[in-house]
């Protein structure tokens, strides 16, 4: 996928005489009306897109828990005590200990097993390709009430309820065929020709497996990994159900842990919910080009 | 082609193929097959919290519970109740899809379209329009519960505006209401951003020969763009309806463990039967699970059977 071919928007010179005047536009250039409402609804998007985030930064500054009702006192005594208080005297730490090892746990993890699969349903037919194909289809679809009983009767059974390895195992349900998935879809884009070279010059496929084609899959590899991160770090039904004591809580859990029946934190939520977004979408921003490119790649083939 | 025929046939006989897909499928057998027999053995029983094996202090109680056949789903598909209890969940599940992918799609699609002109700050919008994919979802749905609550900001608005302010997180209309905006805000950046890529790899000579041709702006829309995004389209409306139809952080976190009963569809109501509630009721769960993805399992057939029809080929 090329992200460079944007519209070619060079005025091209009127080559017909006879064209009315108002056409005398080049290709790609709008009218200043069009151009300003373009921009009028890019803005009204990006403030709709940004208030809610934009919202809660301000809510976390407000000390008391219900001053999300009179926001505009919040002007008069904005203050960083949110953030102390969760930093010292909440879990928050001990959450982002167990998103971290769960989430890294399932990104090694499914990346690892994923990547020979991936390369062999890119390179090789064999009997059973196409159920194979279908398999790794519908894993991935897979809702979470299919396996959520099942699986915690056997965890139950095995004593890996309220355990990390217990979360990470569920998460590769998942996480393995999708990475499966969307390696295929890079192997494919580097050429065969380099798999053909390697033959020739006497490699094993699986030598020319890690010797050649993983060292050029580095990019896909990365992308596999973020979305199986992501995909870990923000899963909400597994982690409330499975892990029980509150110091194993990851973040998605422990967030909801400031509102209960009884009472509702919400300026302490609101900081937490800061303290994970920063990161995390800083991260994102980071690799949000890959991300497109990785996810999209087959698709935009054509 | 020649050399890729060349590769694969090599390829074909060999036992590397099957050696390589081995770990994927060890992991998906232990992972995914064997809780799925399981899972679908436990739909044949009637067990609950009160009579599976559990382990209480140092006591360990065995399983009670017994075999009843298919009469969980005859009592879910067509028991006395079965409206209120299912399908009525059904029927919100499918307008919920139909509509979050719908309104996904074409806004995600008008603001691609709007990204992909030359334009002043384009980089800068593209960046503020994906926040609400940047921020983790279970983050930002806390956000729109606050500002959703009684005399949250989106109220306070409202009653500044004069218009009449509804009980978002209380009325069923308005719980269905809300949460479909939340989807929405959460699911277009995806769309967006994917739509985007398709936008930009149409070859702009098709434009200019549609030009040349003298199509007007609508025409190049319908006959160039439009086509020229089959393929991203159809791979994304795929994913959106998956997704959507098994979204379960926004409608569990937007309305808490207890409430809004009328608002939860399938995927949530099972999770609510299964562990929401006391005793748990294991075998409906499950049951629950077996029916949702058998549901999956048919559209996506039918999906994939429609595109080859249509000479397409499905790309994740």
């Amino acid at each position: 996928m090329s992200t460079t071919t944007a519209p070619n928007s060079a005025p091209v010179a009127e080559t017909s005489a006879a064209a009315p005047p108002r056409k005398a536009r080049g290709r790609g250039q709008r009218g200043p009306v069009l151009t300003l409402a373009s921009h009028g609804l890019l803005v009204l998007a990006s403030v709709i897109a940004l208030f809610p985030v934009a919202w809660l930064v301000f809510l976390s500054l407000g000390p008391d828990k219900d001053d999300y009702l009179h926001p505009g006192k919040i002007w008069g005594k904005m203050s960083l005590d949110n953030y102390s208080f969760v930093i010292q005297h909440t879990n928050f730490f001990d959450w982002l200990k167990s998103s971290m090892i769960v989430s890294l746990g399932t990104t090694v993890i499914g990346v690892m097993i994923a990547a020979t699969t991936g390369y062999a349903v890119s390179r090789m037919r064999f009997a059973g390709y196409r159920k194979f194909m279908w398999i790794l289809l519908i894993t991935q679809m897979f809702p979470v009430a299919v396996l959520m009983v099942p699986m915690y009767q056997i965890l139950s059974e095995l004593r890996l309820v309220d355990s990390y390895l217990g979360l990470i195992l569920i998460y590769c349900s998942t996480a393995v065929p999708y990475c499966a998935w969307l390696l295929k879809g890079y192997f494919d884009t580097i050429p065969f020709e380099i798999d053909e070279a390697g033959r020739v010059d006497g490699l094993t496929p699986l030598g020319t497996f890690t010797r050649l084609i993983l060292p050029l899959a580095r990019p896909g590899l990365a992308v596999a990994g973020f979305y199986s991160f992501i995909t870990a770090f923000g899963e909400v039904a597994f982690a409330t159900t499975f892990m029980l004591d509150d110091s194993k809580y990851t973040l998605a859990v422990g967030l909801q842990s400031f509102i209960s029946e009884h009472d509702a934190q919400r300026n302490l939520m609101a900081a937490t919910a800061v303290l994970i977004a920063i990161p995390v979408s800083a991260f994102f921003y980071l690799v949000q080009k890959n991300l497109v490119t990785g996810l999209t790649a087959g698709g935009t083939k054509g | 082609m020649t050399v890729v025929q060349r590769l694969k046939h090599s390829y074909q006989k060999n036992w590397y193929a099957y050696a390589m897909i081995a770990p994927v499928a060890v992991v998906l057998g232990v992972l995914v097959l064997y809780p799925l027999v399981y899972g679908f053995y436990l739909t044949l029983t009637d067990a609950d919290s009160l009579n599976t094996a559990r382990t209480i202090g140092v006591n360990h109680i065995d399983a009670t519970y017994r075999f009843i056949g298919l009469d969980n789903y005859k009592d879910i598909l067509f028991g006395p109740t079965a409206y209120d209890r299912f399908w009525s969940h059904f029927i919100w599940t499918i307008v919920w899809t139909a509509l979050c992918v719908a309104l996904h799609y074409s806004i995600g699609l008008g603001l691609a379209l709007l990204l992909n002109q030359k334009l002043r700050g384009r980089t800068f919008y593209r960046l503020m329009l994906i926040v609400p994919w940047a921020v983790p979802t279970f983050v930002t749905v806390f956000g729109w519960r606050i500002m959703l609550a009684d005399g949250g900001v989106i109220n306070s608005f409202l009653d500044f505006l004069h218009l009449p302010a509804p009980g978002w997180l209380e009325d069923t209309f308005w719980q269905r209401f809300a949460a479909i905006m939340v989807n929405t805000w959460c699911g277009v950046p995806f769309m967006m951003v994917s739509l985007l890529g398709g936008l930009q790899s149409i070859d702009a000579t098709l434009y200019e020969a549609a030009e040349m041709d003298g199509a007007t702006a609508w025409q190049r829309f319908r006959y160039v763009t439009l086509p020229g995004l089959r393929s991203v389209s159809s791979t994304v409306v795929l994913l959106g309806i998956i997704w959507t139809f098994n979204q379960f952080a926004v409608i569990f976190l937007l309305f808490g463990k207890n409430s809004a009963p009328d608002a939860q569809i399938l995927v949530t109501w099972a999770y609510f039967l299964g562990f929401g509630q006391q005793p748990r009721e294991f075998a409906e769960s499950a049951s629950y699970g077996m029916l949702l993805l058998a549901i999956l399992v048919v559209f996506t057939s039918f999906y994939r059977r429609w595109l080859n029809r249509n000479e397409q080929q499905l790309a994740i």
